[in-house]
């Protein structure tokens, strides 16, 4: 059963039978963009709003920011049903988390298991790019970034997404400072970091149609999260 | 259950029932456990590279990025080994890191490297680390380099033509003495003096073959690696970033460097010049 079960599906999904069979499309791209930034004692991380399937715009008010404790964000955008069943799952996850050791999830640790829960679907993965945002036991800033099966890397900044090739070498620009000779800036603000994110956001719009409608920002320091919506060109 | 303990109430207080936290609930969180994290579920179809995937509404292609193109080395000499990588990670022709770590350190004595699929690397290197350190406390004494490499290549061989991705190196020192094995997505596990994996390998070995020699000092050693993988970031675009050289010694391994390939090349090129 199990034989037959695999070489018809492989039948539809190679196109290689002689018979006319639905096809068997598990994937949809429906866009979105992400960027975080981390700092001292801060990090902002921002997604459009916009939700997409090829030319058409489903929906302009679709947020890609989840909040999932006072410290940790995640942001998830890619095939849109895959991005709501991961966060689904994730939020029950950390709640036994919260009530098997009566805290919450440190962000280090929500990293680890959104890495290890992405690969828990190696054979079968989500379509998604994720970011986790948070600040660290020290309270400073951090940033993890995810492929598809949950290859992981903590970053300063970082940006993914249908526009994430447009953003990430600006922010390389501006905070990375790879291969530039002029003195370092100043140390990064929350201040400063929200224009970046803006301009970033801004200008990535102008350009990759998937990217526009609304910039949801949130913005977590010790104090807790704050959130943010900025306009962005809505054709 | 903390919330349990957190009122103090007793483990079974409703009506001598089992909870149904107890049984449910904790099936479901052993879904991640350690002991489970071999266990990934299947599909009944395979979902490998062969597989063309489409957008379900616009029949676009859909490409699930999977990191590849590396350079990675490793060779033994009277010292020891040494071990050398670049730091890049690509997804086409996106340069999606310039930073991966891909020295894994498993143990204080032990040592993967990363070539193919970041995420099947590192997933199964983490689970190789919980596996020797079970095997520690169980046995008392630590793993050998052969075990555990063998422990990797048994995981990769019952996933084999599943799409599974790696070129690993497992280096280590154990009561043999040093020892480098090569382990890939085959399954196949070989022993050997040198090894290089990775779409920048073959500069990196043409470098190594030529000036190896099983006398070297440790600073030989250590700048024929350096080296050999500078060389590679050089000639292959799918290989830059950071070389990172790393020793294995008797007493465990040891960082040696992490340099720039951009600083390494200028200090060359001063070299050649003089």
């Amino acid at each position: 059963m199990f034989k037959e079960m695999q070489s018809l599906a492989n039948a539809q999904m190679t196109d290689a039978s002689p018979h006319k069979v639905a096809g068997f499309y598990p994937y949809a791209d429906n866009g979105g963009t992400l960027a975080a930034i981390a700092g001292d004692g801060f990090v902002v991380i921002g997604g459009d709003t916009r939700l997409t399937t090829g030319y058409q715009i489903y929906s302009r008010e679709a947020s890609k920011l989840t909040k999932l404790t006072d410290k940790t964000i995640i942001g998830s955008c890619g095939c849109w049903c895959d991005s709501l069943t991961f966060t689904k799952g994730l939020h029950i996850r950390l709640q036994y988390y919260l009530y098997e050791n009566n805290k919450p999830i440190s962000t280090n640790a929500t990293a680890q298991l959104v890495s290890n829960m992405l690969y828990q679907k190696r054979f079968f993965p989500y379509y998604v790019s994720t970011i986790v945002a948070g600040l660290d036991a020290d309270n400073q800033g951090a940033v993890y970034s995810y492929d598809p099966v949950g290859s992981t890397e903590r970053h300063r900044y970082r940006a993914q997404g249908t526009a994430g090739s447009l953003i990430q070498p600006f922010l390389d620009c501006v905070l990375g400072r790879g291969n530039q000779t002029a003195p370092e800036p100043e140390k990064l603000t929350k201040e400063q970091a929200m224009i970046y994110l803006k301009d970033a956001f801004m200008s990535a719009a102008e350009r990759e149609i998937g990217c526009g409608d609304f910039l949801q920002i949130m913005i977590v320091t010790p104090q807790g999260v704050e959130e943010e919506r900025f306009k962005l060109r809505k054709d | 259950m903390a919330l349990q303990e957190l009122l103090q109430l007793e483990k079974h207080a409703s009506f001598g029932l089992k909870s149904v936290d107890d049984v449910e609930l904790s099936e479901e969180i052993e879904e991640l456990n350690s002991e489970k994290l071999t266990q990934l579920p299947i599909t009944p179809f395979t979902m490998n590279k062969n597989v063309q995937l489409r957008d379900s509404n616009t029949g676009r292609h859909i490409h699930i990025n999977m990191e590849k193109g590396t350079t990675t080395l490793a060779f033994k000499y009277q010292g020891g080994v040494v071990i050398a990588v670049d730091s890049r990670a690509t997804g086409g022709d996106f340069i999606f890191s310039g930073s991966v770590k891909k020295i894994i350190e498993i143990n204080k004595y032990l040592l993967g490297t990363m070539a193919g699929g970041a995420a099947d690397c590192s997933y199964w290197h983490r689970s190789l680390t919980v596996r020797c350190r079970m095997y520690e406390l169980r046995n008392k004494e630590r793993i050998s380099v052969a075990a555990a490499s063998k422990l990797l290549a048994n995981i990769l061989y019952n996933y084999k033509g599943m799409g599974l991705s790696m070129g690993t190196m497992i280096i280590g020192w154990d009561k043999r003495g040093p020892g480098l094995y090569y382990v890939d997505d085959s399954g196949s596990r070989y022993s050997g003096d040198l090894f290089s994996a990775g779409s920048g390998s073959p500069f990196a070995f043409g470098v190594v073959d030529t000036h190896w020699k099983y006398d070297m000092t440790d600073e030989e050693a250590y700048e024929l690696g350096r080296r050999a993988v500078y060389q590679a970031t050089y000639r292959d675009a799918a290989s830059g970033g950071i070389v990172r050289v790393y020793g294995m010694k008797p007493t465990g391994w040891v960082k040696i460097s992490e340099q720039d390939c951009k600083v390494l090349h200028y200090k060359y090129a001063d070299e050649k010049m003089v």
